[in-house]
């Protein structure tokens, strides 16, 4: 489904992404971790088409089931998100005077448009949502608040999930949804993915922490280093990661560089 | 059509010129001319006296210099001061007007024949100052209430006129309400009784369609006691390469329990892109809460005019009066607004609330200048300031002048502040959900002026929001 080769990535020209190689397939879930600064934040907003975050090599192709390779890197951020990519804010931004409805129903609405599917007036989108927002056992009070106004670091993260919900994207990248989360709100936040994830899309989670990784189980784990994957492997290599710390995966993978 | 013309006609939709024939004055102003325009319109004599008074003290005062904005100075006889369309005959309805201006008006979206009218909303179109006529004038009579032309109010209620007439904007007020008192052609008149509320809304359309002449209406608003109207007030310009002087006066009285909503989306031309043309917008607008326990708010949309210089004030004389002005100032091009409010307390227990929404786009000017005056006498004021600005790009600028002058210790007075500006990432945060930058960016400015949409009347509020959207896809391309 997406496959990265070479990516460089520069932010105001200092280079951030050296040569990353990437690839994800339907229906499976990767962990992106490693230590901070290594470029994991850089890496989801470059997918999901930050213009503040410029390419200057490599390719990213992205595919939907049995139709043709889309180049990622040509399209604008609200194309991209037509075409099923999804991005969960680290930091999610407040939208003064806009409701949580109207947002997510103009969102759902240009999504619908794009891919010819019928679009929702306003009240069966009103129940579309409440539906949705069980998932993350968000409070129907919420939809008609202000876009992440006055809401607490745990609600905006559950207000990521249920977007993810309503868009049900082809592919998900969580920028550090579980970082600021109590064991509660990561426990729901957790089960929402869980009930989103299925055979015909892919998850990809930048996280520090093995925690999550209890709730979503990961297919593949990655350490991102200094631009670069350096190291793939199963679950196992999250728990060692958590015991060891980075120095001993670097320092094997600097010797391999060398 | 050439491209660049075509371009120009998507930005103002409303350019157009109308060919109509009309009975002008020749340009300049002297008494001569006071003397010609009060006689074509038969007045009764106090109205000539009145202006040939404002006459005199204009010639003795000198432009406002103290507002944030440039422009060459105006040569005051290069003005045509009358201008009227030419009627054919003594026109009984809206049905008998010249063909051409009934099409204008439908074309701008405000049909008056017969048959297509908008129920509801009773509209005094005026065009070149002169007002064509009124619709649903039956309705509106069946409640006792007046709504004409100024100049018909003359001649049918002219003890209302001279009682009122100068109570809120003085003959010497200033500069441009002095000359508007002196040379104004005409406007609307609107009376509500005693303890009705009007059923319907009533509204004014203004269309300027001479290059050459200035447009001085005056409009003069009397709500009885315990009587309730909205008003409402929308302007329209056509495209000329030349300054078009717009200096109209607008005076509302409110006695006891009466309440006055006075809502204005004005978009009249703006100039081209590069500052050339476009209308002077000099208002003087204020209401005077005279009875007790009585309402004033004024709600307007300012989104055309090279230059806005207005500021919609309350006089709160009655005690529990209270006064509001909210107000979205959206600047693009190179268009300047130096526009705010006056709130003056006077009598116990006044209230008053200011919310203004300022946008500036593109190298334009945006300026909230505001007063709160509480008087030894009020005892107890209350007010409420919000003034917030949003910059969308970087050669404009945005400033707020706020002054207070409180000189009774009794008073609460609050204001609040913030700029801010159309973030990069909330644009990204959006986008990363589908929606088109122009979507998004539509999405945060009309997030950001919500609290004074909410205050227009439904069908306004909805031109509003399509207004300043179509400005600023000008203006983010």
């Amino acid at each position: 489904m997406l496959d990265i080769q070479n990516l460089h990535v520069s932010v105001d020209g200092i280079p951030i992404l050296k040569g990353l190689d990437f690839q994800a397939k339907e229906g499976e879930v990767h962990a992106i971790m490693g230590p901070n600064g290594s470029g994991k934040s850089t890496f989801a907003k470059v997918i999901a088409g930050h213009p503040e975050y410029k390419v200057t090599a490599g390719t990213v192709d992205y595919k939907k089931s049995n139709m043709k390779n889309i180049d990622m890197l040509g399209l604008a951020a609200d194309e991209r998100a037509k075409e099923g990519v999804f991005l969960a804010f680290q930091y999610p931004i407040e939208i003064p005077g806009v409701s949580n409805i109207d947002f997510l129903r103009t969102s759902f609405n240009s999504i619908c448009r794009h891919q010819g599917v019928s679009e929702m007036n306003e009240s069966e989108f009103r129940n579309f949502v409440s539906e949705k927002s069980k998932i993350v056992k968000f409070d129907s009070s919420f939809l008609d608040r202000a876009v992440n106004e006055g809401f607490s670091g745990g609600e905006k993260k559950k207000n990521e999930i249920l977007q993810m919900a309503v868009l049900s994207p082809r592919l998900s990248f969580l920028d550090e949804t579980d970082s600021g989360l109590d064991i509660d709100a990561l426990r729901i936040v957790a089960d929402g993915v869980n009930q989103l994830k299925n055979k015909q899309n892919a998850v990809i989670m930048v996280t520090h922490y093995q925690r999550l990784l209890d709730y979503i189980k990961p297919d593949y784990v990655h350490v991102l280093y200094k631009g670069r994957i350096v190291k793939t492997g199963g679950p196992e290599l999250a728990k060692r990661l958590e015991e060891e710390g980075y120095d001993g995966i670097i320092a094997e993978s600097e010797k391999v560089i060398q | 059509m050439n491209s660049e013309l075509k371009k120009q006609n998507r930005e103002y939709k409303y350019g157009f010129i109308t060919d109509i024939e009309s009975d002008t004055a020749p340009k300049g102003l002297n008494e001569d001319i006071i003397r010609f325009i009060s006689e074509k319109k038969s007045e009764p004599e106090f109205v000539l006296n009145f202006r040939l008074k404002a006459f005199e003290k204009w010639k003795k005062m000198s432009p406002p210099k103290w507002a944030n904005v440039t422009y060459p100075e105006i040569d005051f006889q290069d003005i045509v001061y009358y201008s009227a369309p030419k009627k054919k005959k003594e026109i009984t309805s809206l049905d008998d007007l010249d063909p051409e201006l009934l099409a204008t008006f439908e074309k701008l979206g405000i049909p008056l024949s017969e048959q297509k009218r908008i129920s509801g909303v009773a509209i005094d179109a005026v065009f070149d100052s002169v007002s064509l006529g009124t619709t649903n004038k039956d309705e509106l009579e069946k409640h006792g209430i007046i709504f004409s032309s100024f100049s018909e109010g003359l001649k049918t209620h002219p003890e209302i006129i001279e009682k009122y007439l100068g109570s809120v904007v003085p003959i010497g007020d200033n500069f441009y309400s002095a000359l508007n008192s002196a040379v104004f052609t005409d406007g609307s008149f609107c009376f509500i009784p005693k303890g009705v509320r009007s059923p319907i809304d009533l509204s004014t359309y203004f269309r300027i369609n001479n290059e050459e002449s200035g447009q001085f209406e005056r409009t003069l608003l009397i709500a009885e006691e315990g009587s309730f109207v909205n008003y409402l007030e929308g302007c329209t310009a056509p495209q000329f390469d030349s300054n078009q002087l717009h200096a109209a006066v607008v005076e509302l009285v409110a006695l006891d329990n009466a309440e006055i909503n006075y809502s204005t989306v004005q978009n009249w031309y703006s100039g081209d892109s590069s500052g050339k043309g476009g209308v002077y917008n000099f208002v003087t607008k204020r209401g005077k809460c005279l009875g007790k326990n009585s309402r004033i708010t004024w709600t307007q949309v300012e989104a055309g005019s090279s230059i806005t210089w207005k500021y919609p004030s309350c006089i709160l004389q009655g005690d529990r009066s209270s006064g509001a002005f909210y107000s979205v100032a959206l600047t693009n091009g190179k268009m300047q607004a130096d526009t705010g409010t006056k709130m003056i307390h006077i009598g116990k227990n006044t209230r008053s609330t200011i919310i203004s929404k300022g946008i500036s786009a593109d190298e334009s000017s945006n300026v909230y200048r505001g007063m709160v005056k509480v008087l030894p006498s009020a005892q107890n004021a209350r007010n409420y300031s919000q003034c917030d600005s949003m910059l969308v790009e970087d050669k404009c600028s945005a400033t707020t002048y706020p002054y207070t002058e409180i000189k009774n210790n009794s008073a609460t007075i609050e204001h609040e502040a913030s700029t801010t500006r159309i973030s990069e990432d909330q644009l990204f945060y959006l986008q990363s959900r589908g929606i088109s930058q122009e979507d998004a960016i539509s999405m945060i400015v009309n997030g950001f002026c919500k609290d004074v949409f909410q205050k227009l009347p439904l069908e306004f509020s909805v031109e509003a929001v399509k207004l300043i959207e179509m400005k600023l896809e000008n203006s983010i391309g």
